[in-house]
């Protein structure tokens, strides 16, 4: 490698670490500005945000939609992929392009609509029309990760079982779905990693019970605070497990 | 028409995605087209075929406004990125040893898992005033006095450049490295510079990826609501602000809906302009 190359390479890591890391260093400040000098560690913040209440709650609530509108956005797609790439269906074409349709628009567009029709239809705000929404730009994906990877082998091995007999459930749940599984378990965690971070259709879709990403905002109302870098520092962690979870477990030896 | 049993079964499966599409996508885009038509008088709305909203794109100064910083922005922003982005997708591609790629390009794109609000809050605190970078310029004898970097378009920028310059490492380097080195090789033999072999060789070749991810990095950009919001300050304020503002205390929905759709045929231009290099059916 030469000079420059190795000079480019170092000064674009610094760029790319340079927020994470002030963000996970000054989560240990021991002072009540998260700015130099540093004069920790202290764990003291992360004392402050485990005895949060109202910030754990939130938390819960993430995993609670992330996990619950995961598992809706899979099936759902699940269920489309096979029905479109079984079975022959006049407008297929058609179908296939309004289920991608909502990746290409954007959360504070989809956000809207919805929030227009809750509002118009006089119901409630709540995690679960905020669910409703992380499944709307959930579904796209996880349909196209598990229609892409539904090939000729799977075929072979359906109709095996189903010429000895194996009705059309068993069929799926005994030789697609675990043949499957590798693309189910990464539209699974692709859709929890979105679905956890999400912001804009939370914000817009929740009131009183709110997600993790709208209790951090509020927080930010009141300025810098190494309580702030404490839960960014934590929420990063989690979200860095889960990728690294899927590269090294589901997607090794996949080139 | 009669429906053989399989075709009725196939349909079996995919109801739900498509009814749940029908319902929470389709519908609430046909019932926002309404909104936007509607008009509101006083606190009451009041639906019907009017076009004050769109007509109000055009009169009033600080719509019009918004619309030119999205695009300022998002434009400066997708350039940059782009720039940036391409030295270090080559890099990781062709000067960093075969077995270590993987692990680089990992470890290049991680904070691209941070969250959209704690990674603008991260922005804030290195750019604050007693922040991390206005103080290491300070030590270094750059400058004298803390310089304002957060709350300015700068920011902004910063921020944005910063998500994009990852996601477009990963779609350029994924062209990069499709590449057979023989394409290379040949231009080199006969006699092509390295720049003339970058040139005509490697650039045309990788302008489908350049592209792709210049095409996400302008819709995802231009729809954004956190960044501009957390680290531009109140100077200026880009359309999906304005559509927020119009949410909250104006309560004009038929206003928000008229920009969102706005939003929608400017992404759908973009879409037009780079449609010639985009290959979004092998994504």
């Amino acid at each position: 490698m030469r000079v420059l190359s190795v000079a480019y390479l170092i000064a674009a890591f610094v760029f790319i670490y340079l927020p994470v890391g002030a963000l996970v260093l000054f989560s240990f400040q021991s002072g009540s500005l998260p700015v130099p000098p540093f004069d920790g560690p202290s764990l003291q913040w992360y004392a402050a945000i485990l005895s949060d209440g109202d910030l754990m709650r939130a938390l819960l609530h993430s995993l609670l939609v992330a996990l619950c509108s995961s598992a809706v956005a899979v099936s759902l797609g699940f269920g489309a992929a096979y029905g479109l790439a079984r079975h022959a269906l006049p407008g297929s074409a058609l179908v296939r392009g309004l289920l991608i349709a909502p990746m290409t628009v954007s959360y504070l567009i989809i956000g809207l609509g919805l929030l227009i029709v809750v509002q118009r239809l006089g119901l409630g705000l709540s995690l679960v029309t905020a669910g409703v929404g992380h499944v709307v730009i959930n579904l796209p994906l996880c349909f196209a990760i598990i229609y892409a990877s539904m090939g000729a082998q799977q075929q072979n091995a359906e109709r095996a079982a189903r010429d000895l007999g194996a009705d059309e459930a068993r069929v799926v749940l005994l030789i697609t779905v675990p043949m499957l599984m590798p693309a189910i378990a990464a539209a699974f965690f692709l859709s929890v990693t979105l679905s956890w971070d999400e912001f804009i259709i939370s914000f817009l879709l929740t009131r009183f019970d709110v997600t993790l990403p709208v209790e951090i905002w509020s927080m930010l109302r009141s300025g810098l605070s190494p309580e702030l870098n404490a839960i960014g520092s934590l929420v990063f962690l989690v979200s860095v497990a889960i990728v690294v979870l899927l590269e090294t477990t589901l997607l090794k030896g996949r080139k | 028409m009669t429906l053989s049993r399989d075709t009725l079964r196939g349909w079996g499966f995919a109801a739900p995605a498509l009814l749940w599409t029908l319902a929470f996508f389709v519908v609430p885009f046909v019932v926002m087209g309404a909104m936007s038509l509607a008009t509101m008088e006083g606190r009451t709305l009041i639906w019907g075929l009017h076009l004050d909203n769109y007509a109000a794109l055009a009169q009033k100064k600080y719509l019009w406004r918004a619309i030119i910083v999205s695009l300022e922005i998002t434009l400066t922003v997708t350039v940059v990125s782009v720039l940036l982005a391409y030295p270090l997708a080559w890099i990781i591609a062709f000067r960093v040893p075969k077995r270590w790629q993987r692990l680089v390009l990992l470890l290049s794109i991680l904070p691209f898992w941070t969250s959209y609000v704690v990674r603008s809050y991260a922005w804030l605190l290195v750019l604050a005033r007693e922040g991390v970078v206005n103080k290491a310029m300070i030590w270094l004898g750059m400058i004298a006095e803390p310089v304002t970097l957060a709350n300015t378009r700068f920011a902004t920028v910063t921020g944005f450049v910063h998500f994009f310059v990852m996601l477009l490492v990963l779609t350029i380097y994924a062209n990069l490295i499709q590449l057979p080195p023989n394409y290379r090789r040949a231009a080199m033999d006969l006699g092509a510079s390295a720049f003339q072999t970058f040139r005509h060789v490697i650039l045309p070749l990788t302008l489908p990826g350049i592209m792709t991810g210049a095409f996400l990095t302008f819709v995802l950009c231009i729809g954004d609501y956190i960044t501009p919001q957390i680290l531009g300050g109140n100077t200026e304020l880009t359309v999906p602000q304005v559509i927020m503002v119009q949410l909250g205390r104006r309560a004009d929905f038929p206003l928000a809906a008229a920009l969102a759709l706005v939003l929608m045929g400017i992404v759908t231009l973009a879409y037009l302009a780079f449609a010639r290099w985009l290959r979004l059916d092998r994504i």
